[in-house]
């Protein structure tokens, strides 16, 4: 009598793609981004997304309500609100992408450094970064842009851009620090030291990879923090002036005059603003807990 | 019919507003007000805008003002009377008595004689922006204390109204002799209120002047001017923390106070004597070459404008260099002659992309700055930007606070490219109105900073010309150079909307922002 072992068949799970990945774990992540790529998508093709030329006055119709020719209606000037919407994407994302890029890899810089050399560089540079977390955010911004005005260059305004930086800057240094703080401590470090590495490869091949993440993470919230502060120095005057369209300018001058004669002008900016902010918080939100190991576990 | 219904309605509401006049005013109050932004400096004589004049007018007085339910008439103010010689050139005033000062010296002719003396010649770094009024004045003459003489080079049509100027505060010669620059920092004046305070950023107050010479008057008791702008202003005024605003509101404001108000509310309208211009630097290129000013005023379809920004702005009337409706203004019929002005826009287009092209600069890229006021300033400016976008002009907007926009214009080599300025008078007077066109060594506030000796001969010409005709046709002639040249080109006249709180009497609409703001007859019925 023979017995025959019997294979069990063990099928080898196929490796999923990780956007598939992330799509079911984190599907209000993916709904966020999903909402991105339709901003981005409207921002790159707007003049064929759009249905009319977002600064083309159209005197005859003025304060036209939603219809089927102005599906979101038109403004005082009679510019249609939908095109001047998806036009406003471009200033949104153009500025909050370059100021949060610029903001975060700033900070992220130096919070690295600060953490590394420690001593005396990093006591200097922490009373710096606490002098600028004192102010809030938008009140920083503000004073940025008043003392440096408006610096137009290929229609972005370069002071802006800074003024909505500046502020982020304080707040990643202190998080990507804290983290290089931790990987300065680690035995491999201590290795690369005894080994006679320099600075900068220590820097950029054994800390700068492991800060990637929570610098990731950051990037994204900030981007939704910088549309929120491109509409709000926008619609306080400082920021995008008449007649770029922006969706926090959509929202100052005339539309509060006439927001109980045409809602329309008001309602459908600030959709546009809340949906921006809320899809980038999402996919932010989702990120971190998708590229943290803790989470995972 | 029709017209015994106009009649007898005109009759009525006459009737209405005289009563409403006639009532006797109470003593006491507050009266508090918006303006929608902060005087630059605290100099009479060298101020241009209303956010001057509301909150620092209260604190002096005049020689002559406008009687406000009788505009274009004029009463005394320090002037008791008056008397002009039959040949025009020698106007006498009798002062009033027991006028003082805010700090108790008495007011004297003296002190008339170095108020203008520093309007019309002025030292010491003091900046007069009226010189050109009163360059006509050969001396001043302060026989006694109560009396004083105005001798003139060469008639002037405009002489007698210009002493109602409301920017002719008079200052103390004793505070002048000792500082001529005393009034930029200091508010001293013979007027109905004394000065309490001034708070950068939130308010003015002014208490009455227990020693004002007017008896029982002022009968507020002080006045706060709180500096507040757009919607908040509006809300403001819906919920009452403030009872006026007196420069205008846009019709969007008026229907929304109305409403807001219902029978609480009073309005007053008018046509304005004021208007945006548009000023190019003559000094920079390629706005030193008037075929492409001209082409850029030719792009402008002023009379389709003026019929759709009315419906969202406080502009209406298309016009020429002087009001329309002005008995010396242009026609209609005059107008359409003029560049910039015809209803043919097409044709205008057309000429105007030929300019440019004959310019060398077809495709003309510029920077167009322009003042943060909501009201008619932004408005107005994506109106124009969308004009010149039409002949393929691409202009950036630049948006400023007051004091950063008057000092992109007003700065000796000013670096802006065009700018949308304001002509806004007290009065209609060409003498007035045309000293934007002037050369600018004539004329400190012609921002265009051009010398045109021909515009200067026939201002000349017509300041001295008594008989109405022939005054009619050299202003032709003026507004025609003026315009084909185009250093400075008006866009849309303004419309003047006030919407006040029923309580606050006194006061009457007239066609200036700048008149009627001492707030001396001001009461409140409460």
């Amino acid at each position: 009598m023979s017995t025959a072992a019997t294979a069990i068949p063990y099928k080898v799970p196929k490796r999923r793609h990780p956007a598939v990945l992330f799509m079911t774990q984190q599907p209000l992540g993916a709904a966020g981004l999903v909402v991105i790529l339709v901003m981005a998508v409207c921002a790159a093709f707007a003049p064929w997304v759009a249905p009319y030329d977002p600064l083309a006055v159209d005197y005859g119709g003025m304060l036209s309500r939603p219809s089927p020719e102005h599906w979101l209606g038109t403004d005082s000037f009679g510019r249609d609100v939908a095109s001047r919407i998806i036009y406003g994407a471009r200033t949104a994302l153009a500025i909050g992408f370059i100021a949060s890029f610029l903001g975060c890899t700033a900070g992220a810089v130096i919070g690295v450094a600060s953490a590394y050399f420690g001593g005396k560089t990093d006591l200097i540079i922490q009373g710096l970064m606490d002098v600028l977390l004192s102010f809030p955010i938008i009140v920083l911004a503000i004073t940025v842009v008043a003392v440096l005005g408006n610096y137009v260059v290929l229609g972005i305004d370069v002071n802006l851009i800074i003024a909505i930086s500046v502020p982020m800057l304080p707040r990643v240094e202190r998080v990507v620090r804290a983290s290089a703080l931790a990987i300065r401590e680690m035995p491999y470090i201590d290795a690369a030291r005894a080994a006679g590495y320099s600075h900068t490869r220590i820097i950029f091949r054994h800390i700068v990879p492991n800060v990637v993440a929570p610098y990731l993470i950051l990037l994204t919230a900030f981007v939704a923090q910088a549309i929120l502060a491109e509409a709000s120095l926008s619609f306080l005057g400082l920021g995008v002036t008449e007649p770029t369209p922006s969706w926090g300018l959509m929202l100052s001058g005339a539309a509060a005059d006439f927001y109980q004669q045409a809602p329309w002008m008001i309602v459908f900016p600030g959709i546009a603003i809340s949906l921006g902010v809320f899809a980038f918080n999402l996919y932010g939100d989702s990120l971190r807990d998708w590229l943290d190991p803790k989470i995972k576990l | 019919m029709k017209r015994h219904l106009a009649v007898l309605v005109g009759a009525a509401a006459l009737a209405v507003a005289g009563a409403a006049w006639a009532q006797a005013p109470i003593s006491g109050g507050l009266l508090k007000f918006a303006v929608s932004a902060e005087p630059p400096n605290y100099d009479c004589h060298a101020n241009t805008s209303f956010a001057f004049i509301h909150p620092v007018r209260p604190h002096y007085n005049t020689l002559l003002k406008f009687d406000p339910p009788k505009y274009p008439a004029i009463k005394g103010d320090l002037a008791e009377s008056w008397n002009v010689s039959k040949d025009g050139l020698t106007y006498t005033f009798k002062l009033r008595k027991g006028v003082k000062f805010h700090d108790g010296s008495p007011f004297s002719s003296e002190d008339i004689k170095a108020t203008y003396d520093r309007l019309r010649n002025p030292t010491g770094g003091v900046r007069s922006v009226r010189q050109a009024s009163y360059a006509d004045i050969a001396s001043i003459e302060t026989p006694d204390s109560l009396t004083v003489v105005f001798k003139l080079k060469k008639q002037n049509a405009s002489m007698l109204t210009n002493f109602a100027s409301p920017w002719d505060c008079v200052y103390s010669a004793a505070k002048l002799k000792q500082d001529p620059r005393f009034p930029e920092r200091n508010v001293m004046g013979t007027g109905p209120f004394t000065f309490v305070e001034h708070v950068a950023g939130s308010h003015w107050t002014g208490r009455k002047f227990e020693g004002y010479f007017e008896k029982g008057k002022p009968y507020l008791n002080g006045y706060v001017a709180i500096f507040i702008s757009g919607a908040p202003m509006v809300n403001a005024l819906a919920a009452g923390e403030v009872v006026a605003e007196f420069r205008g509101h846009s019709p969007a404001d008026r229907d929304r106070l109305l409403k807001a108000l219902g029978d609480k509310a009073q309005v007053q309208e008018t046509p304005w004597v004021c208007s945006l211009v548009v000023t190019f630097n003559t000094r920079k290129k390629p706005f030193d070459d008037a075929r492409v000013r001209r082409a850029l005023s030719l792009a402008v379809d002023r009379w389709a404008g003026a019929q759709a920004l009315s419906k969202v702005a406080l502009v209406r009337h298309v016009g020429g260099i002087l009001r329309p409706g002005y008995d010396l203004a242009a026609s209609e019929k005059e107008l359409v002659q003029l560049p910039g002005w015809s209803k043919d826009i097409n044709a205008s287009r057309a000429e105007a992309r030929k300019l440019l092209q004959a310019a060398g600069v077809p495709n003309l890229a510029f920077t167009f700055t322009n003042r943060n006021i909501a009201m008619p300033y932004v408005p107005v400016g994506v109106f124009l930007i969308d004009q010149w976008r039409q002949i393929g002009v691409s202009v950036k907007h630049e948006q400023l606070e007051t004091r950063l926009y008057l000092a992109a214009q007003q700065r000796d080599n000013p670096t802006y490219d065009a700018a949308l300025d304001f002509n806004c008078d007290f009065m209609d007077e060409p003498n007035l109105q045309l000293q934007k066109y002037l050369s600018h060594d004539r004329s400190p506030i012609n921002y265009a900073q051009q010398t045109d000796r021909v515009l200067d001969d026939l201002y000349d010409r017509q300041s001295g010309e008594l008989d109405k005709k022939k005054r009619y046709a050299l202003l032709r002639e003026f507004e025609k150079r003026a315009l084909e040249q185009a250093y400075t080109v008006p866009t849309i006249w303004w419309h003047r909307i006030i919407v006040h709180h029923k309580p606050m009497k006194g006061w009457h609409i007239m066609p200036s922002h700048y008149v009627g703001q001492d707030l001396a007859d001001v009461w409140l019925d409460q």
